[in-house]
């Protein structure tokens, strides 16, 4: 098997993810399919990291991870204010600024 | 080239991550989109210790499928375990839209790799020979040192900004118990207790509403994130349903026709006749009598 797979799998996911995104309406699985692009992203990266022999990629990959927690801190934040306020997670129902 | 060990591995791996994050995708409660994605993240820790992430397959597991998805479930019961994604659309035609868009990106994706030159794998033997976490930590330290550091900051920032944001300042002091007995009194809206949620003899359970004299639910006996979540329970019908199967069935048995009494009208009982007065009742009593006679 030719390690160039890992990298098929990663785009495949990431595609789902993104597609994710446009599909669904609740903010909390909006969250998760912004994870699963992340984590498509960070296969990529360790695979890299395996196809040239060094492991900067792997550092990538870990400075992601640190990046996707404080972002989901934060995000999971502001949904369960929103949810506060509007008493919906759905992202249709905060339309506030519509004109 | 990977050994055939890798390639078997691989490909149970690859089935599934992608039916987790297909399930993720097509699932319509939150909670089970959660622990679809959960078996991702599994299945992808497995892949970076097969190639040779040691440290990145376990900080996988312990961060993301550990912590991460923890916090996303906690929010999921926080905002309603039953709350499910409408179906409706609110933009026409979005979604078709939406499933091309993320076809077409997919192809471009996928050429784009397959069209990459990409010559021989060397594999990690070299940049893993004193071990991953070792060459890992000889990295962070030393080259990308600044990066680390200035993680740090944002980790403290992303802190500080969730406890910010859900904070909630209080402006005056919460009012004690005498003065919202007081309140009530002036206001003279509901000045009792409010009524207690269940039907005594058979059900005490919070959700279910307890019954009015004249047997229709009491809403306020159910509290307010329960009706709001559309979770109340309504039983006052059910005794006269089972009953009702009771004598359909018992009928079908003894092979007379079904006398199945016709459903409960919905419309408020009619008043109550008054009394009738004590004079016409004795009346009735010694007429009655006289006719016995």
């Amino acid at each position: 098997m030719n390690p160039v797979n890992y990298l098929y799998l990663a785009a495949l996911l990431f595609t789902i993810g993104a597609s994710g995104v446009l599909i669904r309406r609740n903010a909390i699985v909006l969250f998760m399919c912004v994870e699963l692009m992340l984590n498509a992203s960070n296969l990529a990266l360790v695979t890299f990291s395996r196809l040239h022999d060094n492991l900067d990629g792997q550092i990538l990959a870990f400075f992601t991870m640190v990046v996707a927690a404080a972002e989901v801190v934060v995000g999971l934040a502001i949904i369960v204010s929103i949810f506060r306020t509007r008493h919906s997670a759905s992202v249709d129902d905060s339309n506030l600024m519509k004109l | 080239m990977t050994s055939t060990g890798e390639a078997v591995q691989f490909w149970v791996l690859a089935v599934i991550a992608v039916g987790g994050a297909l399930g993720m995708l097509l699932m319509r409660k939150a909670v089970h989109s959660a622990l679809c994605l959960a078996a991702t993240m599994i299945a992808l820790a497995i892949c970076y210790l097969a190639q040779g992430a040691v440290f990145l397959g376990v900080v996988q597991i312990v961060v993301y499928t550990g912590a991460i998805m923890m916090l996303f479930l906690f929010v999921v019961m926080l905002v309603g375990v039953t709350s499910e994604d409408s179906l409706k659309e609110q933009l026409k035609g979005q979604r078709v839209a939406a499933v091309l868009c993320g076809l077409g990106f997919g192809v471009l994706l996928i050429a784009g790799i397959a069209h990459a030159k990409l010559g021989h794998f060397p594999g990690l033997a070299e940049a893993n020979a004193e071990g991953n976490v070792q060459g890992l930590a000889r990295l962070i330290f030393t080259k990308y040192v600044w990066a680390f550091e200035v993680t740090g900051a944002l980790l403290i920032t992303a802190a500080v900004g969730a406890m910010v944001l859900t904070h909630r300042e209080h402006v005056t002091a919460p009012s004690t118990q005498r003065e919202l007995a007081a309140q009530r009194i002036r206001e003279n809206k509901q000045v009792p207790p409010l009524p207690a949620p269940g039907v005594y003899a058979r059900h005490n359970a919070v959700d279910i509403a307890g019954l009015l004299p004249d047997g229709t639910i009491a809403e306020d006996s159910v509290m307010n994130t329960l009706r709001e979540r559309g979770q109340m329970r309504d039983v006052s019908q059910d005794m006269l349903r089972r009953m009702a199967e009771l004598e359909n069935s018992t009928a079908e048995w003894l092979g007379r026709p079904s006398s199945e009494r016709p459903a409960l009208p919905s419309q408020p009982r009619p008043e109550l006749e008054p009394v009738p007065n004590h004079q016409k009742t004795t009346d009735d009593a010694a007429k009655r009598q006289e006719e016995g006679e």
